[in-house]
């Protein structure tokens, strides 16, 4: 079992939780994720490593609650226990020494991003970050962001805090303005969001990195159900990635095999409301 | 009552294992085989002729001593029966289950040159079901030899030679990638041919004899090979990972939502039991039309899960049953799946269309699979097989309405588990190379192979056979005073 011994809650949908698991934090780098199973019913969710603690032996992941099980994971408290907590997983971030570079990070990507800038701006790189949400209280770790990078844009969707705007217009600024210094642009949010970064860097030709979180069962390689359709053939978002060249995805194959299961998403929100009635009722 | 004479025994004809009805087992996940009564067994068991060079051993990759098992199970003494057979084989439960036997002890037997030969797999599951009812009895293990061995992958080369070098004292530790241990009898192999609870129960036993199971550990990222023989301290390793990654149609169209491997599909119904959802978590969607390629032992599993899945979901939406084909692209004689096995699936409704191959897949607006292409197939000269090889008609094709394609061609080994561990060579195959077929000890030093990851995909006993074997030279390294 593996011990949650931190929550924060950023916002009625976002929550943070530090998890005890020393042996998958020894090994943990920036870009890599893990599996985690709520109980012996649950399903492997796949969550990017958004933070990890060699020494505390701990592990950061944060999670948007959307359905059934991100929902009972919100619902969990310090002192509880995840069943599996399997990883660290993919590859981890390929960091170098560049130059200038930019990371985005929209919503709950904001969590993935940050070892990542970190490791970049430790690794001698001038860092520019954008991150982004819809709104002001979906928006976190703008300290830490800010920590980690050289330069911080925050935006969001309606203006109810920092600019208002998609986090592709200061991108599209940045690269117009600077497009030769930047050498390389890391980006991970919503599937959407992360098209629309490809499209914004592509006629600038700056190599963009993407981080997919696509369906995946047991995130080493067995069950493909993760491919993802690339211009030099498909991949495994798992064991080939999850971090992939922007400009090679098939973005709309990509979004359409997010939905996949949304059917049944929907279907599993409902038994797992219907639950949670009658427990209240029951107490 | 008189000995019977061998002609006696003879006349004696083989006892059918009562089995749900198609009709009924087609709606329900359960067992579909219910196996033997005592009674059954004993009459079963007096049709063993005991022959003084017995063939059947030979035949059975673990050499269990069948005869003597199957006489003392006649005599009615159970617990020796039990005994002769745990000494060969660790999990007699589910090879009773799923061994091939027709092609292994069963098929050598002296009774199968006129008759039918003794059900020898039906009497190995009899003696392991009374064992499993009662609690399952702890094998005896040796004094603690201080050594210890760290084997990957729980399926069945491995929780093998976990148990041979646990009953020898030494300290065995399991590292499984997933939650559950079993490998390809949890993930792969469904309830209905094989309860979950029967492996659980014989991991349990494992568990009972002293062996460590470690659930959640990709070795290779977790650990790597390395690391556990020279910081985690064991003397020794052995890879049982299988051969746990998908082979998938080359056509256009193969990532269309409803496209997905054997293993997916049967993995989200098994291991995660998405044919209980959504009392489970995980989901796994319903086709109305499935088919299926490939025609193996996979294939068969799963048509015939998704048969099941689609009873369920018609009980609960009234809706039409799922119509489920096996797209094969040669002849029901180069059918590469067990007799039994096709048998049942056509019991139950599944279709077959042999002589048939994939072309295309098409896909509608949102990315959904909604047919599939086929060509019609004819048998030319034999290929480096040895069977004939499949060439398309031309002018053949047709269109079949299809929502779900699950692709059963095999499977190679998972390259996960070799990170960092260079001096392990392994073939253009993807397999590891061993430097002796015999004890499964490959290229490097201290690091023994053996199952699928050694094979490729093959059989449940014969991975059984290769962790034995690579036990029993382990056990010999271990205990070589001079290494």
């Amino acid at each position: 079992m593996y011990e949650i011994l931190e929550k924060v809650a950023f916002s009625d949908v976002t929550t943070m939780l530090v998890v005890k698991a020393p042996e998958v934090a020894r090994k943990a780098q920036a870009g890599e994720f893990v599996i985690v199973r709520i109980d012996d019913k649950g399903e492997r969710i796949p969550l990017t490593i958004a933070d990890f603690d060699r020494e505390a032996g701990t592990i950061t992941i944060i999670l948007q609650e959307v359905g059934k099980s991100t929902l009972q994971m919100g619902a969990m408290q310090v002192g509880d226990a995840f069943a599996n907590f399997v990883g660290p997983l993919g590859h981890a971030t390929e960091i170098e020494k560049l130059g200038s570079v930019v990371c985005v990070g929209g919503g709950v990507g904001i969590a993935p991003i940050y070892p990542i800038a970190r490791a970049l701006k430790n690794g001698g790189n001038h860092v520019i970050s954008i991150i982004g949400a819809r709104d002001k209280d979906l928006l976190f770790w703008e300290d830490k962001m800010r920590e980690a990078s050289h330069e911080l844009v925050v935006c969001t969707d309606d203006g109810s805090y920092g600019r208002k705007a998609l986090v592709t217009a200061p991108l599209k600024e940045i690269l117009e303005e600077r497009g030769d210094e930047i050498k390389r642009v890391w980006a991970i949010g919503p599937g959407i969001m992360m098209k629309f970064v490809a499209l914004t860097t592509e006629p600038f030709g700056v190599k963009t990195i993407v981080s997919l979180n696509t369906i995946m069962v047991d995130g080493t390689g067995m069950c493909g159900g993760c491919r993802v359709q690339l211009k030099e053939g498909a991949k495994f978002v798992c064991v080939d990635g999850p971090e992939f060249d922007a400009h090679q995805v098939d973005w709309e194959l990509l979004l359409a095999r997010q939905r996949f299961y949304e059917e049944e998403e929907q279907r599993a929100l409902e038994h797992y409301r219907s639950l949670l009635q009658v427990e209240t009722a029951q107490s | 009552m008189a000995e019977l004479t061998i002609k006696e025994r003879r006349q004696i004809q083989r006892h059918p294992m009562l089995a749900q009805e198609p009709a009924e087992r087609r709606t329900n996940f359960s067992e579909v085989a219910l196996g033997y009564r005592l009674e059954q067994a004993i009459a079963e068991a007096n049709r063993c002729l005991s022959c003084k060079k017995p063939p059947c051993v030979a035949g059975c990759p673990v050499e269990v001593d069948i005869p003597d098992f199957i006489v003392a199970l006649r005599n009615g003494d159970l617990d020796e029966s039990l005994r002769i057979l745990k000494s060969k084989n660790s999990l007699p439960a589910i090879c009773g289950r799923v061994c091939p036997q027709e092609t292994q002890c069963e098929i050598v037997c002296v009774l199968a040159k006129k008759a039918e030969p003794v059900a020898i797999g039906r009497l190995e599951r009899f003696i392991a079901d009374w064992d499993l009812e009662r609690g399952a009895e702890t094998p005896a293990v040796a004094a603690p030899t201080g050594r210890k061995v760290a084997i990957i992958g729980a399926g069945p080369a491995g929780l093998t030679c976990a148990a041979d070098l646990a009953k020898a004292g030494h300290k065995v530790t399991v590292f499984e990638a997933l939650h559950d241990p079993g490998g390809v009898l949890v993930y792969g192999i469904p309830e209905f041919r094989l309860p979950k609870d029967v492996v659980f129960a014989e991991v349990g036993c494992l568990e009972r004899m002293g062996v460590e199971f470690v659930s959640d550990a990709v070795i290779g990222k977790l650990y790597t090979i390395d690391e556990l023989l020279d910081e985690k301290g064991y003397d020794a390793v052995f890879i049982g990972s299988g051969a746990g990654l998908p082979s998938f149609l080359r056509v256009p169209g193969v990532n269309y939502n409803g496209v997905m491997s054997a293993n997916e599909f049967l993995t989200r119904v098994n291991l995660m039991k998405g044919y209980q959802f959504p009392e489970y978590d995980t989901p796994v969607k319903v086709g109305r039309k499935v088919a299926v390629i490939g025609a193996g032992n996979v294939a068969m599993d799963a048509a015939r899960s998704a048969l099941r899945l689609g009873h369920l979901w018609a009980e609960r939406t009234g809706g039409e049953p799922t119509v489920v084909h096996i797209v094969y692209r040669r002849s029901p004689a180069e059918v590469p799946a067990r007799a039994e096995e096709v048998h049942h699936a056509g019991e139950e409704g599944v279709i077959f269309d042999f002589l048939t191959n994939p072309v295309e897949l098409y896909g509608d607006e949102n990315g959904n699979l909604c047919g599939m292409r086929c060509i019609r197939m004819e048998l030319g000269e034999p290929d480096d097989s040895g069977r004939r090889r499949p060439i398309p008609i031309e002018g053949s094709e047709f269109d079949m309405d299809v929502d779900v394609v699950v692709v059963a061609l095999g499977t190679s080994p998972n390259p996960l588990v070799f990170h960092n561990a260079d001096e392990l060579e392994r073939t253009k195959w993807g397999t590891v190379k061993v430097v002796d077929e015999t004890t499964g000890l490959t290229t490097k030093d201290r690091v023994w192979a053996g199952g699928d990851v050694v094979t490729g995909a093959a059989t449940v006993i014969s991975a059984m056979g290769a962790g034995k074997s690579a036990a029993t030279d382990i056990h010999r390294f271990l205990m070589d005073s001079d290494r």
